[in-house]
């Protein structure tokens, strides 16, 4: 990132840290995580103990990061090297990022930027119509379908955790994660001695992986209807049952079907069933049992909105809500082909123009890198 | 209290009541040393040997002595700790394992409907901290516990997905919950025979114990391995020789196998050299942090097959029938 832009967040960056402590807290049993930071054009520093809400805003203060993270693990020596911070337990992690859900509408706010002129388009060119490079860097901007899609992700696990697996509801924290998706912590002492192996079978169980016909009550023969899932069952057991008979007067007609139609078509339902019904969540995020991960109340330097906490999924709108950065004006040269919309107020189109916009408009925009401070 | 009786201690004979019980009735190792108790010698002798070749010893519960039951596992383990044979001493462990899952399996199901489940459930929660409670028909156990247990089970219907689960907990059949404790019991049992001390046997021992080493012999030269690389190895080492670029992931996969067999950083560091991207420095500082001598310390296992196959590095033959990394290949059994 250029040196100006950089200036320009960190400013709005470190107003937003000084003026909103009571936004920014220290997760707790503090003492036994992880902390870490990154700077503007600088690399991780990690290994780090913040005891209390005082450290860590003098530490924000201090450093102004781009972007802070704190462990989901619990450790001994936080403060050791990996090998030696003697590993205690983690929290489960969940990540459901809008990008993997493959929805229709990415196209439609994805934009291409030119990597050698910087030229911004909105549909995907072979080669820049500017100045004829082929290569982009794409970046995309706030889109509601997607926050939409990605809440209804978070229902789903959230029905799986606390139903499957006995999560209270008040052990799961939800957060916007800043930039595009949601990031949901559980706090449950049974969930929290779980390795990494033990937690990829997890995944796999939430997002409806590796399931086979065998399970449901098929088998490659002799296949009987009281092996059948029902209704009422629990588990994925239930949901299959009540996605495959839809109603209970189908499921003599629909029970014959699948009994007719055998051991293979049924193996290509439940993949059916895994795209529709399996939580889409990132497993790479709740097998690390060693990330650091966003800290909430910080900002996402993505996008210059903050990881905070949802309390009402439903009505929650990120870009209002976790816009938190200053609305006094300030100049950029903005080059932003989409129209986006914060704190409900229209911005853009732009096509290299100076604009005087609200710093967190302005802010975002940089943030995409689709403007450069002036 | 529950009430562990002789019959019981039949059945499981590791558990510490089992000490308790001999120390009631006065015996001594002495005492044992008297050839009035051949017969006992005898039978734990037999006990070993039925287990070495790998089958499951059988009692007859209903019409045979039982103190004999519990006291021939008890020379069992007298006669193995003197041979100090620690391959005996694992297959014994196995088999005993084994012969007390059936039991286990066997009380679970038969006491399920009376609810006489105090024993077995003692048991699984006492050695292997589970509670294991029952619903209906079912026994179930928590997510987690179950977790910890099913990740070493390689086929699919252990997988979570594959399980009712509800409110929490997984529900498993009788034999389903005692295979998941399997490995543990075994561990516990040799575990068990591993702290037994034995300073001196009577005489009558001798000759079993002399036996029981020239049986052992047997199984000193039963693994075979083949000096043949696994194919995916072979293909690895031919993209090298080829001068063709190998992917990050199959560089890994040589470079962790032939650290499993053995070989040092300076033996395998030539091996890269003809890779397109080949610098010392760096091949070295690589090998060196797989191999745990640099970085955290870390020494990093060769990849399973399934996840080479995953990586599109698997290029498996009949001979890969039957192993789940590499670095099992080529390892056999002669046929005893």
């Amino acid at each position: 990132m250029n040196e100006k832009n950089a200036l320009l967040i960190e400013s709005a960056f470190k107003e937003y840290y000084f003026n909103r402590f009571d936004l920014i807290h220290v997760p707790q049993r503090a003492t036994e995580r992880e902390f870490g930071y990154q700077k503007f054009n600088s690399g991780m520093t990690r290994h780090l103990v913040v005891k209390n809400d005082k450290e860590l805003h003098l530490m924000l203060m201090k450093e102004v990061p781009s972007d802070v993270y704190c462990s989901n693990a619990y450790y001994m020596f936080p403060n050791l090297p990996m090998s030696e911070k003697d590993w205690k337990g983690a929290d489960m992690i969940f990540d459901i990022d809008a990008k993997d859900l493959a929805l229709p509408c990415r196209k439609d706010h994805t934009i291409f930027k030119c990597s050698s002129c910087n030229n911004s388009v909105t549909e995907f060119q072979s080669q820049c119509p500017k100045c004829g490079s082929g290569k982009f860097e794409t970046t995309s901007v706030i889109c509601k379908n997607c926050i939409s899609e990605s809440k209804k992700e978070v229902t789903k696990l959230v029905d799986i955790l606390t139903t499957d697996l006995n999560v209270k509801k008040e052990q799961i924290q939800t957060y916007f994660s800043g930039n595009e998706g949601f990031h949901i912590r559980v706090t449950n002492a049974d969930y929290e001695p779980l390795g990494s192996q033990e937690r990829a079978d997890l995944v796999d169980y939430i997002m409806f992986n590796g399931a086979i016909p065998e399970s449901f009550g098929i088998r490659r023969q002799n296949n009987s209807k009281s092996l059948l899932p029902t209704f009422e069952e629990k588990g994925w057991r239930g949901r299959v049952a009540r996605k495959l008979f839809s109603s209970k007067s189908k499921v003599p007609k629909v029970t014959r079907e699948i009994i007719a139609s055998g051991y293979s078509a049924f193996q290509v339902q439940l993949e059916e069933i895994k795209k529709t019904m399996g939580v889409r969540i990132d497993p790479k995020v709740t097998m690390d049992i060693h990330r650091i991960f966003r800290l909430e109340g910080s900002i996402n330097s993505k996008s210059g909105l903050s990881k905070i906490q949802c309390t009402n999924l439903d009505s929650f709108d990120p870009f209002s809500e976790a816009c938190l950065l200053g609305d006094d004006n300030v100049e950029i040269m903005a080059d932003c082909p989409l129209q986006i919309r914060l704190k409900n107020k229209k911005f853009g189109p732009y096509k290299s123009e100076i604009v005087s916009l609200p710093k967190y408009a302005a802010v975002y925009m940089l943030c995409k890198g689709l403007g450069n401070a002036i | 209290m529950l009430k562990i009786g002789v019959k019981d201690l039949a059945k499981y004979p590791f558990l510490t009541e089992a000490g308790e019980y001999l120390r009631n009735t006065g015996l001594s190792l002495e005492q044992l040393g008297h050839p009035d108790w051949q017969p006992i010698v005898e039978k734990a002798y037999g006990r070993i040997v039925v287990a070495s070749s790998g089958q499951i010893y059988g009692s007859d519960l209903e019409t045979l002595d039982n103190d004999s039951e519990l006291l021939s596992f008890l020379v069992a383990i007298i006669l193995l700790k003197s041979a100090g044979i620690a391959t005996l001493i694992r297959r014994f462990s196995l088999a005993e394992s084994r012969r007390a899952e059936r039991y286990l399996q066997q009380d679970l199901w038969v006491s399920r409907d009376k609810k006489n489940l105090e024993l077995p459930l003692k048991i699984i929660r006492d050695l292997f901290a589970v509670n294991v409670s029952i619903d209906n028909e079912d026994f179930v156990i928590k997510v987690p516990d179950y977790l910890h247990r099913a990740i070493h089970f390689h086929e699919k219907e252990w997988k979570l997905v594959n399980r009712r689960v509800a409110n929490g907990l997984v529900y498993l059949s009788a034999h389903e919950t005692v295979r998941l404790i399997r490995a543990e019991l075994g561990e516990y049992i040799n575990g068990k025979i591993q702290s037994v001390n034995v300073d001196s046997v009577p005489q009558i021992f001798r000759q079993r114990v002399e036996d029981l080493v020239a049986l052992a012999k047997k199984f000193s030269d039963t693994t075979y391995v083949s000096s043949e690389y696994p194919p995916c190895v072979k293909h690895g080492i031919e993209v090298l020789e080829k001068g063709e670029n190998l992917p990050h992931s199959g560089r890994f996969l040589l470079a962790t196998y032939l650290l499993s067999k053995g070989q040092t950083v300076d033996q395998i560091a030539p091996l890269f050299k003809n890779a397109p991207d080949y610098n010392e420095r760096t091949t070295r500082y690589q090998l060196d942090h797989i191999s745990g001598s640099s970085g955290s310390g870390t020494k990093y296992q060769c990849p399973s097959c399934e996840k080479l196959r995953s990586e599109s590095l698997c290029f498996a033959i009949p001979d890969c029938d039957g192993i789940i990394n590499p670095v099992q290949f080529g390892k056999k059994r002669k046929s005893q």
